[in-house]
């Protein structure tokens, strides 16, 4: 444990985490193809959430919330264009802006871009399936300290679930696919899966508030997400996360408001 | 209206706005022509036009792929995935170019279309004793390459196999008879490639074969299906590659450890070239689940890898093919290695290593690279077996043809979501086959159509395939250009996988003027391959214009176009090119000035000046 002096403020987990695992996996496997687009995507990514930011509220925000969504476009995004890194970060931190409800945006910022990217631009755009190296150690590590670091910040319960509904339903698919459980459940040892189920997932902004509820939200973006993989759909958790955490979110908000009064609106926007 | 509705609207207005970025940049950056032009048009357009006429010129062949062991039976479409093969020699030295295909499943004969004085073709692969060569367990054939190997003027056929690689003999144009000297070819490759080069300068050409599954993997009768690559992008399981000497024409010697080429990616494309001027031969390898790899030759002695050093070895993809071509008339090669690319799934983009300079390592001069792919147009392949060059409307810059397309099954059928489980899993799984999900009939890939980019010139690709008549949508596997009745036009033929060959005849705008050149070493080996030639002429314009060519001993995917080097030159004003400079493995250098256009020239190596290293 670090010592107190040393411990990082809760903003910061992230960020540096992201970048940890980033570094490592790059000087490992080399696994960008270059850091000219992972840095297009960051800058694009802070500039445009401080030009929004000052444009709607008249005053510049840090930069560590649209540090993670750049780095994680950046990570996610496989092109051989530039623009398509750019666009990825444009969009969602866009997103953030105009699509809200009471105060709050509705969709993790990134899943919002990468899906959106997949459909107006699949000619020339594709997401993070293959790379890290596919060896044992690696996966073991990053899932390691992906955890130890969501146990700290209170927030293991949405992976864990995830995890856990995520086994279930692939033993299901069997039936369904005929392919033995091991094919099923092999998509959670890649690296996609680790990016969505230690960052994308556990988006302070954009998960319900309360812990069994962020569980039950999981096990029907599994479930979801099970059903478009019936579908034979790649990015399947990519587009379950996109259907189901919004409405996640409003059914919360929809709930909350018929069980107490409303105490003020919530006007800054979310990261 | 308030301002922060006003301000609302303007960045949702922009948000919106976003969206429509993707189809203005493809409307933009576009440049394919889809019309389905007229031969007139096409000529008027484009400097040429292209007719399949496979049937019409005798040519019947019809891939098939092979079997494969009932652990493996699921996926067959994908462990059979190759083996339509073409390469083209002059059989008999009848001056006239002739072409070889190969057969993959077991009882299928290969073919060998020897060309007739009026362009048709006669197989004739029975008469010369190289037709059945797809049986177990000897093996079921992947390709081949030709060359001299014994200096006797006379072309010999080498053929990988999955199984017991042979080389025969040609006995004066009449027959081949399997070579009988020692060699040390392993009982059992898999091999998808080979390339002939004279590493050493001896005068007889060596030979570098490629592994791709492990040796003691015999898809018909398998021990363990634990034979995958153990990544899909940092594989380390693949077969051996090797380097064998060639004893004077009398036997081959493995070399291959000696010469520090141990490796065990999954190799499935080579070429060799004098990648920097060295006078002796380098080879280049693009690998599947891997990086490609320059190995850079040391006077001989021993290869060093210099890709990372290179800058192209640091990009783990899946490399198909290799070609080393001169696309931007500077005298240097560029190299073209095709990989895959999936619309929406996986995008790794082909990759053009354009030459940037050199660096100096441990004494060695090292060529330097960047991806130019994407600026040039030529990137975006799809499941892109082979990348095969050639100038095809003779206006003096080199054209690219993209063989594409994996396994065309049932129609609005698609396996690449099951493929995505396992390749971006652990090594633990995507190792055993017994892990991958059943293809079951379903497209992969498929129906995917070949490129072709006409290059304008200035370092940009046009894909005109539709346009020019060379539309094609089988799964393409290896391209070998020919001249088809000596006319000064590059033909082309197209092995396809399970799938009849495809035959095209070039008919290329008459004012634009060529030349041919056909090398016979002396001191170098008799086949010429790894000889540079250069060329040098003026445009109508007034322009200089130079392109380097070099004879391959094998190239692109399992292919070997026409070792008669081909040169378009454009709109001409005089009668003659300015300067032929043929730089020779090891070391002579033969020039010629004012050289006639428009006709084959054959030269032989003059032994008598030798350039300094």
């Amino acid at each position: 444990m670090l010592p107190a002096g040393l411990a990082l403020p809760k903003s910061l987990i992230g960020p540096v985490l992201i970048t940890t695992l980033l570094i490592g996996a790059h000087l490992s496997f080399g696994i960008l193809d270059g850091y000219q687009k992972l840095l297009l995507a960051v800058i694009t990514s802070i500039v445009m959430e401080n030009l929004l930011h000052k444009y709607t509220k008249g005053s510049f925000k840090g930069i560590s919330s649209a540090y993670v969504s750049g780095i994680s476009a950046g990570i996610l995004i496989r092109s051989a264009y530039f623009w398509p890194f750019a666009l990825t970060a444009m969009i969602s931190i866009a997103s953030k802006y105009v699509l809200r409800y009471k105060g709050r945006h509705l969709w993790n910022p990134t899943n919002f871009g990468v899906a959106m990217m997949l459909l107006i631009a699949a000619d020339s755009t594709a997401v993070l399936s293959i790379q890290w190296g596919n060896h044992m150690w690696a996966m073991v590590i990053i899932w390691l300290v992906g955890i130890f670091t969501l146990m700290k910040v209170g927030r293991f319960n949405i992976t864990g679930t995830y995890l856990a509904a995520f086994v279930f339903f692939a033993w299901v698919r069997t039936y369904f696919t005929g392919d033995t459980f091991l094919t099923e459940v092999a998509p959670l040892t890649g690296p996609m899966y680790q990016l969505f189920a230690l960052f994308m997932m556990t988006d302070p902004k954009t998960t319900v508030k309360n812990p069994w509820a962020q569980s039950a939200v999981v096990v029907v973006i599994a479930f979801v997400e099970m059903l478009l993989r019936l579908g034979e759909v790649v990015y399947a958790p990519f587009y379950a996360l996109f259907i189901v955490g919004p409405i996640a979110l409003v059914i919360e908000d929809w709930w909350q408001s018929r069980n107490q009064p409303i105490s003020g609106a919530e006007a800054v926007p979310h990261t | 209206m308030k301002s922060s509705t006003l301000k609302y609207g303007s960045v949702a207005l922009m948000f919106v706005a976003l969206f429509f970025v993707p189809e203005l940049i493809r409307q933009f950056t576009d440049q394919t022509d889809r019309s389905q032009a007229s031969a007139e048009e096409s000529l008027e357009r484009y400097g040429f036009f292209m007719e399949e006429v496979s049937q019409e010129l005798g040519v019947t062949f019809v891939h098939q792929r092979c079997d494969v062991d009932d652990p493996l039976k699921h996926i067959q479409p994908q462990i059979a995935a190759m083996g339509a093969s073409v390469s083209v020699a002059d059989v008999n030295n009848d001056g006239y170019q002739d072409f070889y295909v190969t057969n993959s499943a077991f009882g299928e004969p290969n073919h060998l279309y020897i060309q007739q004085s009026d362009g048709t073709f006669e197989e004739q692969a029975s008469i010369y004793g190289v037709a059945d060569l797809n049986q177990y367990p000897k093996g079921s054939s992947m390709g081949s390459i030709w060359a001299d190997v014994n200096n006797d003027g006379w072309e010999d056929l080498f053929v990988y196999r999955y199984g017991k690689p042979v080389l025969f003999i040609n006995q004066e144009g009449q027959r081949f008879e399997t070579f009988e000297g020692p060699t040390q070819f392993p009982d059992w490759v898999n091999s998808n490639s080979a390339v002939w080069l004279d590493y050493n300068t001896d005068g007889y050409v060596d030979l570098f074969l490629t592994g791709y599954f492990k040796e003691d993997v015999d898809i018909w009768d398998l021990d363990d299906t634990r034979m995958m690559p153990d990544s899909y992008e940092f594989a380390t399981n693949g077969g051996k590659n090797y380097l064998f000497r060639n004893d004077g024409g009398r036997g081959f010697t493995d070399v291959t450890q000696k010469m520090g080429l141990d490796n065990r990616k999954w190799t499935l494309a080579v070429t060799s070239v004098d990648i920097n001027g060295s006078g002796f031969p380098d080879l280049i390898l693009a690998n599947d689940y891997g990086v490609d790899e320059l190995f850079l030759n040391e006077k001989g002695k021993r290869f060093v890898d210099m890709g990372p050093a290179s800058s192209m070895g640091d990009i783990p993809k899946s490399g198909m093919s290799i070609t080393a071509a001169d696309f931007y008339n500077q005298g240097d090669f560029a190299l073209y290695v095709t990989n895959i690319s999936e619309a929406g799934v996986l995008m790794q983009g082909n990759n053009l290593w354009a030459p940037t300079g050199s660096t100096t390592i441990d004494g060695i001069e090292v060529p330097t690279y960047a991806n130019t792919a994407t600026s040039a147009g030529v990137e975006q392949g799809e499941w892109a077996y082979s990348g095969a060059v050639t100038d095809l409307n003779n206006n003096g810059t080199l054209d690219l043809y993209i063989a594409n397309g994996f396994y065309s099954a049932t129609p609005n059928t698609d396996y690449w979501y099951d493929y995505t489980k396992v390749v971006g899993a652990n090594s633990q799984v995507i190792i055993n086959a017994s892990n991958w999900p059943a293809m079951k009939e379903r497209t992969f890939s498929g129906y995917q159509q070949n490129r072709l980019m006409l290059n304008d010139g200035s370092g940009r690709f046009r894909e005109v395939s539709s346009a020019v008549g060379a539309a094609l949508d089988k799964d393409s596997r290896a391209v070998a250009f020919l001249d088809i009745r000596n006319d000064g036009t590059m033909d082309m033929v197209v092995a396809n996988q399970h799938a009849p060959v495809s035959v095209y005849k070039n008919q290329v705008n008459q004012d634009h003027a060529w030349i041919q050149i056909s090398l016979e070493g002396a001191q170098a080996n008799r086949s010429a391959i790894g000889a540079s030639v250069t060329v040098e002429w003026t445009d109508a314009q007034g322009q200089a214009q130079r392109q380097k060519q070099s004879v391959s001993g094998g190239e692109a995917f399992s292919s070997q176009s026409s070792r008669v080097l081909h040169f378009g030159l454009g709109v001409m004003d005089s009668g003659a090119v300015d300067k032929v400079t043929i730089d020779w493995p090891g070391g002579n250098r033969d020039v010629y000035e004012s050289v006639r256009h428009s006709q084959k020239h054959s030269l032989q190596e003059s032994t008598s000046a030798r350039f300094d290293n």
